[in-house]
């Protein structure tokens, strides 16, 4: 029940009468029916973590038995250890590189997004001024084009202002979000209390300082879902850096990744390489996906319901 | 409305403005711009020097004309034909079997569901390239031992095989999106329908669904969008599959007209289309799913 009513508490007012009932929602609920559900469930999540069990597997393995052994169980010798130490010390523990240079990319980016767009959303949504409809309209645009058209053009652009090949040329794009800013004015508009900024006014407050403490906290369930769905977003790009970096120490883990599977036709040692490193790779992302799932709102359709 | 108030709009929103400026319309502004223009150098081998004019419709004509590009984009339009059923359709099914009272352990599964969406569409495809690789995959010898021959990277199949990868990362996110709309519905209304007799099938079909379409209609779009953008996934598996060429998908085509023939106003005309075509791909659901509803 604590983790229904940590979601509840994300949920605007009006939402939070549904709550006695969330758990009794079906006509269906017989024992035969649960436990055709729970199959077809069961078989479902097989299909999910499949491809995870071979790569846990995988790791453990030397490359004779990556091919010798059946996939899915255990080979005759257990190196997970010496095919992890591997994988942290090649080529001077580039790998750990990597994996910072994402960790920072995403880190910053997702954090610096998500406090301009919810300056930005909440300016739209709580002043009147010339043109605001305008530029609303604007980034609405710029939610439906297609990252990847604007990745090239932004190459180009970032050559000729000696940008490319640097870490700002993946941190700058990755501080706007578009649909941030979409969903953060939208949420303004619906939660926030025109009325409590003019009493906080009256207090002497400066509209900065309104913005800052009453405005982010009243926003906090929308800026999770935005913080969120950009970290996610920045942490799985991969045209966006393959365009922009040429030297990879700058690479983010993706990049690196793919760099040393493609070398496992010609260097078969880079099988365990590659397994070892997405194994590393996709551990503390499924921690991750399962800690911050309850916090997920999926809050793309707050505005679509309005 | 005092003067004060009239500057705090702009300042709070100056951050975002500029770099949506910087790295979202001057960008597109660029792109338009060189996908009109052409580089024409001067002299016998071009030791005088370049010039820049205006091309018209030349770099569109050509992308038009490249039997490569153009199958790419219809290629894209199979996929997502369907493709993004699939994937909506396994996403609904499993966001009502969730939010069901039958359900058991819904955490677990929503967890396992959503995990993929973690793992970067290049991780994804290394991993699913191990299961589709012969002498790797325990999935083909397992075929094998019953006597069916498996090929997942042939030049039929592995669109497929790519499909199945698009899928496995994105069937959970698209779930979450549902169950968030399915749990905005009011509890008055199942308990309506319990009162009136209703059956399971009938909550869902009746209530459910009807109610969960912006979040459907929604998750189509961006799927449709994600559709036309594909890149990745074929990129990074086709070192191991010959029958992915370097025009596979648009986006494909116009990294590979970019990077690998330097051909920077080709590749901008290409990518303008791209973005057009997935304008116009989402309109045309959005008019479709408009008339239905009235």
């Amino acid at each position: 029940m604590t983790a229904t009513q940590t979601r509840l508490d994300h949920q605007p007012a009006r939402t939070r009468r549904a709550a006695p009932n969330s758990r009794d929602r079906s006509a269906g609920r017989s024992k035969a029916s649960t436990i055709i559900t729970t199959g077809i469930l069961v078989v479902v999540a097989l299909y999910f973590l499949v491809p995870v069990y071979w790569v846990v597997l995988a790791a453990t393995k030397t490359t004779e038995d990556l091919f010798a052994s059946n996939g899915f169980w255990f080979g005759s010798s257990f190196n997970l250890w010496t095919n992890v130490v591997q994988v942290l010390t090649y080529d001077g523990g580039v790998f750990v590189r990597w994996f910072a240079n994402s960790v920072l990319y995403a880190g910053v980016g997702a954090v610096g997004a998500t406090y301009f767009a919810a300056a930005g959303g909440y300016a739209l949504a709580k002043y009147e001024f010339r043109g605001r409809n305008a530029i609303f309209g604007t980034v609405l645009g710029g939610v439906l084009v297609p990252g990847t058209a604007i990745a090239l053009p932004l190459f180009l652009l970032f050559s000729q202002l000696g940008l490319a090949n640097t870490y700002w040329s993946v941190l700058l794009p990755s501080l706007v979000s578009p649909f941030g800013l979409f969903l953060c004015r939208i949420y303004a508009s619906a939660s926030m209390d025109t009325s409590l900024m003019e009493a906080a006014r009256l207090d002497g407050a400066s509209e900065l300082r309104i913005f800052h403490t009453l405005g982010l906290k009243i926003l906090t369930p929308a800026l999770v879902t935005v913080f969120l769905f950009q970290l996610v977003s920045i942490w799985n790009n991969y045209f966006l850096p393959l365009v922009m970096l040429a030297d990879s120490s700058l690479y983010p883990i993706t990049l690196g990744l793919n760099n040393w599977s493609s070398q496992v036709e010609r260097l078969p040692e880079f099988y365990e390489l590659t397994t070892g490193g997405v194994l590393l790779s996709v551990i503390p992302l499924g921690i991750a996906m399962i800690v911050l799932q309850r916090f997920w709102r999926g809050g793309l359709t707050e505005g679509a319901v309005k | 409305m005092t003067k004060h108030l009239k500057y705090t709009p702009w300042v709070l929103m100056a951050p975002f403005l500029a770099l949506f400026l910087l790295t979202f319309i001057l960008p597109i502004l660029a792109a338009v711009g060189s996908s009109f223009t052409k580089v024409r150098r001067e002299g016998l081998f071009g030791e005088e020097g370049i010039v820049s004019e205006f091309a018209w419709f030349e770099n569109y004509a050509q992308a038009l004309a490249d039997g490569g590009f153009i199958a790419s984009i219809g290629r894209m339009v199979l996929f997502g034909l369907v493709q993004v059923p699939v994937m909506m359709l396994l996403a609904t099914v499993l966001a009502i079997l969730l939010e069901s009272a039958s359900a058991r352990w819904p955490g677990f599964f929503r967890a396992a569901y959503f995990l993929p969406y973690g793992i970067p569409g290049v991780i994804a495809t290394i991993l699913w390239s191990f299961l589709y690789v012969p002498g790797l995959s325990p999935i083909i010898d397992a075929a094998a031992v019953v006597g069916i021959e498996l090929n997942f990277l042939g030049p039929s199949t592995v669109l497929w095989s790519i499909a199945n990868i698009v899928t496995w990362t994105y069937t959970g996110y698209n779930m979450m999106i549902i169950i968030a709309q399915l749990k905005s519905i009011p509890g008055e209304l199942y308990e309506a329908a319990r009162v009136d007799g209703a059956s399971g099938w009938q909550v869902a079909w009746k209530i459910q669904l009807p109610l969960i379409r912006p979040a459907l209609v929604l998750t189509t779009v961006f799927s449709i969008i994600g559709t036309m953008q594909l890149f990745a996934e074929p990129q990074v598996l086709s070192t191991s599959s010959t029958a992915i060429d370097s025009q596979y998908t648009p986006n494909l085509s116009a990294y590979t007209t970019a990077f690998a023939y330097n051909a920077y106003n080709a590749a901008a005309a290409q990518a303008v289309l791209i973005a057009l075509a997935a304008f116009i791909l989402s309109f045309a659901f959005l008019r479709l799913t408009n008339r239905k509803s009235v």
